[in-house]
This record gives C-alpha cells, structure tokens and sequence, in this order.
C-alpha cells in the first residue's frame, strides 16, 4: 500500500487489517506515535489522516491507503503548541502529550480563536493523567494566540519568563 | 497488544455491487467501516469473524441528502459528519446532539450511523433517535433495496432483521413533528458508554425512546399511550416502570436506570412542555 506520511510518499507491504499505529511505529519506525489504551477511549494514538484527527489503534492500515498521514514526528519541534505545551508545563510523563498535540493541531491551525469550551470539547477523547488538563487547555490558547501572531501580553511575559 | 492479523484477510469493497457479491459468495464476511467497535473486540480477544470488507471506498454511501421530505443519511456517514450537515441540523438537532456525545473527536470522525445500528449494541447513541422518528432502514440486497421500519429492525439483543447477505446503505427519516429532545446519562458527558440514552419528541403525538433498558432499544408505547391519553406524568411513569427491563452489569445497575429512566421522561415532560 502507498501512503504519505508526514509528507514523504512511502511504500510499505503489510497485512491490510494491520493497525495504523503498528505500521507507523514497527514498519516506518515513527514511535512519537504512543499506544495508551488500545481500544479508543484514550486518544495517546491520535494522528491526522487525511487532516482529520483519528485514533490509530483501531483504524486498519488498508484504510489510510492513499492518504495524508501526519503524526508528532511531522511536527517541526518548534510547532507552536509544542513549544506552547512546554511552556506551560502541559507535559509530565508525556504518553498522552503527542495524542494531544494532535488532536488540538485543528483549533492551533483555525483563524478563529477557540473558546476554553471548544478546546475541552476537542481534547474530550484525550486522557491525562497528570496534569488534570488546565496546563494543556491554556498551552492550546496560547499556542493559538502565538500561531496568529495575537499573543496577549500575559502570554508573552509567560514565555519571555520560560 | 498487537492485533492478531495473520489468520485473517480483508478485501476492500469498490461498488455496492460487488460488495453485496462478497457478502453473498463467502458467508460469515463481517462488513467493516469506522472500525470503532470491531478493532476493539478484536484487540480483547474477540474475533468477529476471519474475512472482512471495508465498505469505507463506498463514498456514495457517505452522503446525507434529502428525498422530497425524508432525510437521507448514507451509512457511512460519520458523526462529524451528522454535526456538520445542515440537513441533519435543520431537521433532527436530536442527532446533532447524540452525534455530538459519541466518543471525542477522533472516534466522531471514524464511527458511523451503519455501523451504529448493525453493531446493534442497546446502547447505541443513536438509536433512541431513529425509533422516535420513525425512521426506515435501507437495506440493500440480492433483489435489490428494501426498507425496514426502524422500530421493526432489531429482534432482540444483539440480532436484527438484516440478512448476512444485505448491508445498511441508509437511514430515511421522516418529516419529524414537535419539539425534539435527548439526553444521554454516562459516567461522563464525553467518551463514555450511556447507562441510559432517551430521546423523545413532544408534538400532537409524544413520542419516546430509551437505550440501555431493555436487550434492545426500546420505542416506549405504553408510556406515551399514557401521556397522550392525557393521563399525565404519573400514569405515564407507572406505565414506564412496567415496560422497561433493565439489567445490572458493569456500567451500572438496574435499580440506577430505573430511577434514571423515570427522572428522563419527567424532564423531558417539563421541560418540553
């Protein structure tokens, strides 16, 4: 099967019912992608196929066929909720924090500014169990404000302390 | 835990045609679309079946339209999808709100309605939805399409009117009267099976529905006989007591549903009032 990953075109001959975050993490070697739960409800697998986010532990690989994969490792590592989610201390132990970054990468990307609602309503399907969540929903706004260049003077002081 | 794919083969289907002919020539083909119940029996264990085919090339069957005045949601239309359809908005806002309270995100994108109902869980988001409507079901087969009145689909837990050999391509919705109104009860408002699902619609007829009470989900005629008799919220939820059958197991209990249940239609009752 053929697909893009992280904007390379890849080649790759696998079982069909495989599950995408295998194939990313055995076959392409792409382990920034983390398996939480396996079966859905934690969001740790979150990649964007096709720019839409989706849980990589029960897609089989045949259904990215043709697609757009991205996952963290696609990411710049200066992406502004990246920096943002360090900033802000939005990471601890880390396994959910790539699930999240991705699953966030939509409201980060929309001109429109998100409310502290639609970002709880966008992370719904993203566990942490460390932070308690409020240091990743203020590092979504702030990487937001930062991604628009409508970084509030609060913001910048936070970063200019970081 | 890695899916155990070696034993099994899927084939991915690129007409209805010829996904009704793989159904019909290897018996016991599970047809697979969103993959959000099927990977998650797989990855505990559970083997659906050994042959699959993923319906999700069928883009035709993803379409939400209308037909004169019914309300056509194509199968593998998927809960961002019901969100985002100004159709589905304008008519059902039901759906929107059962839609909406599947799962996060990621599993909004990849579910689907075909797959809500084949998978044909009691707990099923939208289910409620669709007996309150009086919504058909599409079923395409051999002989062709045929429809199916929703609240005569399922035949008891689990099981349906659907022939191994025929697959859901659509659910038509009628012109639906009144106030609509859902609520889903869960351990949280996101990403977590219902404990109990109602929907129901406040009209010239009171129409109601619960999921997570019985092995089905249940259309409940004896309360809304009650309630449209004019015999107020008391008769109707002696009546309720009566018709439904919740049971105990591990998302709650059936003396909580019971109560729960009871606290639904009477909210529902004022607050639609």
């Amino acid at each position: 099967m053929k697909l893009t990953v992280n904007g390379t075109p890849r080649e790759i001959d696998v079982h069909p019912l495989k599950r995408l975050l295998d194939v990313l993490r055995e076959d392409l070697e792409l382990t920034g992608t983390k398996e939480g739960c396996g079966e859905g409800e934690c969001g740790a697998c979150t990649v964007l196929v096709d720019g839409e986010p989706v849980v990589s532990c029960l897609m089989p690989c045949a259904q990215a066929d043709g697609c757009d994969v991205t996952t963290i490792e696609g990411l710049s590592g200066e992406y502004p909720l990246q920096r943002a989610m360090m900033r802000e201390v939005g990471a601890q132990c880390g396994i959910c924090t790539p699930g999240v970054i991705l699953a966030a990468h939509g409201l980060v990307e929309a001109a429109r500014k998100p409310t502290l609602e639609r970002v709880r309503e966008a992370l719904a399907g993203n566990l942490c169990r460390c932070t308690g969540y409020e240091a990743i929903h203020r590092a979504v706004l702030s990487a937001h404000a930062e991604r628009h260049g409508t970084a509030t003077a609060a913001a910048a002081a936070a970063a200019s302390e970081a | 835990m890695r899916t155990a794919t070696a034993p099994f083969t899927l084939r991915r289907a690129r007409t209805l045609e010829g996904a009704l002919k793989i159904l019909r020539e290897e018996p016991g083909t599970v047809p697979i679309a969103g993959c959000t119940d099927v990977y998650v029996a797989l990855e505990f264990g559970g083997t659906p079946g050994t042959r699959y085919l993923d319906l999700t090339p069928l883009a035709s069957l993803r379409r939400i339209t209308t037909s004169g005045e019914r309300l056509v949601i194509g199968a593998l239309a998927t809960y961002t999808e019901l969100q985002k359809s100004r159709f589905v908005r304008a008519r059902l806002p039901m759906l929107v709100e059962a839609a909406r309270l599947v799962g996060g995100a990621q599993i909004q994108n990849m579910g689907t309605v075909g797959g809500n109902l084949a998978n044909a869980s009691p707990a099923g988001d939208t289910l409620p939805v669709f007996a309150v409507a009086d919504a058909d079901v599409v079923l395409a087969g051999e002989g062709g399409e045929r429809r199916v009145p929703f609240n005569a689909f399922y035949t008891g837990y689990r099981a349906s009117v659907r022939r191994p050999d025929e697959l859901i391509v659509a659910v038509e919705v009628p012109p639906v009267i009144g106030k609509q109104w859902f609520r889903k009860v869960g351990t949280r408002a996101a990403q977590a099976i219902s404990k109990v699902v109602f929907a129901g619609v406040r009209g010239l007829e009171t129409k109601l529905a619960l999921g997570s009470v019985a092995p089905t989900v249940l259309r409940l005629t004896r309360t809304e006989l009650a309630l449209n008799g004019g015999g107020g919220i008391g008769d109707a939820l002696r009546a309720l007591e009566g018709e439904i059958k919740p049971i105990d197991d591990l998302r709650s209990t059936a003396e909580y549903r019971r109560s729960v249940s009871a606290n639904l239609v009477r909210q529902f009752w004022s607050e639609t009032a």
